[in-house]
């Protein structure tokens, strides 16, 4: 059972730049070796957190997109758990809004192109709902 | 609703209406405000008690068409949290039920991974 997850992470600012890159290539290895795929590795960069997360105000923000079962999800979490940079992490599931999102954005393109039909050309407009 | 029975669609304008979608709900001769947060975010503008006509307030989501709550758009969530950090109401805000039920989980999400604070302002 594949799902597409989003995994967001917060490391330490104070970490070195490889570091961090590091810490991704063994995630994506740990994705790939458990059955899954990386979809996209996104670097958020620096921001300041809302609230303070083991006394640090800032942290680097990086978000990975992955499918896979949950047992991935689990051994991520697992892992970031463990890696000790890491401050926070939330995963979150995203396929079901994803199809949401596809289904209506598939109605209103639809609904796009059947509407200036009849506005343009009533007799067109009539065309349409007969063929329809 | 009895909103809907008095609405004056004629027969020939319906199509219009219909092809909107879900923001058609609510006719009249205002119309939906398509700036600024319906009713405000934190804090809205309120006659309290006194004898102003009181604009409907609308939900944003409906109006805007927006589809996606996202707990990454900082942006969007922030308008609906209060200064506190608390969400807002959403007899405050006019935001929905379908809506204000996504926004909260993503409030709540964003929270979590420190995007928004869990009390007071994101310093």
């Amino acid at each position: 059972m594949n799902r597409t997850y989003e995994l967001m992470f917060i490391v330490r600012p104070d970490m070195a730049d490889e570091d961090l890159d590091k810490l991704i290539s063994t995630l994506e290895t740990a994705v790939s070796t458990t059955g899954g795929t990386v979809k996209s590795v996104e670097k958020m960069g620096k921001r300041r957190l809302a609230y303070s997360v083991r006394r640090f105000h800032d942290g680097v923000y990086v978000l990975l997109t992955v499918e896979g079962s949950g047992g991935l999800i689990h051994e991520l979490e697992r892992r970031l758990r463990v890696t000790e940079p890491v401050i926070k992490f939330l995963t979150v599931r995203i396929d079901e809004e994803q199809k949401r999102l596809d289904k209506i954005k598939k109605i209103r393109d639809a609904r796009k192109k059947a509407a200036p039909a009849p506005a343009a050309t009533p007799e067109g407009g009539e065309t349409a709902a007969v063929t329809a | 609703m009895a909103e809907e029975s008095k609405a004056p669609t004629a027969p020939s304008e319906a199509a219009a209406p219909v092809s909107e979608g879900r923001s058609s709900h609510r006719p009249g001769p205002r119309g939906p405000r398509p700036g600024g947060g319906p009713g405000g975010g934190p804090g809205g503008p309120r006659e309290g008690g006194r004898k102003y006509f009181r604009r409907k307030k609308v939900c944003k989501f409906c109006v805007e068409k927006i589809e996606s709550i996202n707990y990454k758009d900082v942006r969007l969530l922030a308008q609906f949290v209060a200064e506190s950090g608390k969400i807002v109401p959403r007899r405050l805000t006019g935001v929905c039920t379908p809506h204000q039920r996504r926004l909260s989980g993503a409030i709540k999400q964003a929270r979590n991974i420190a995007l928004l604070p869990f009390a007071g302002r994101a310093n």
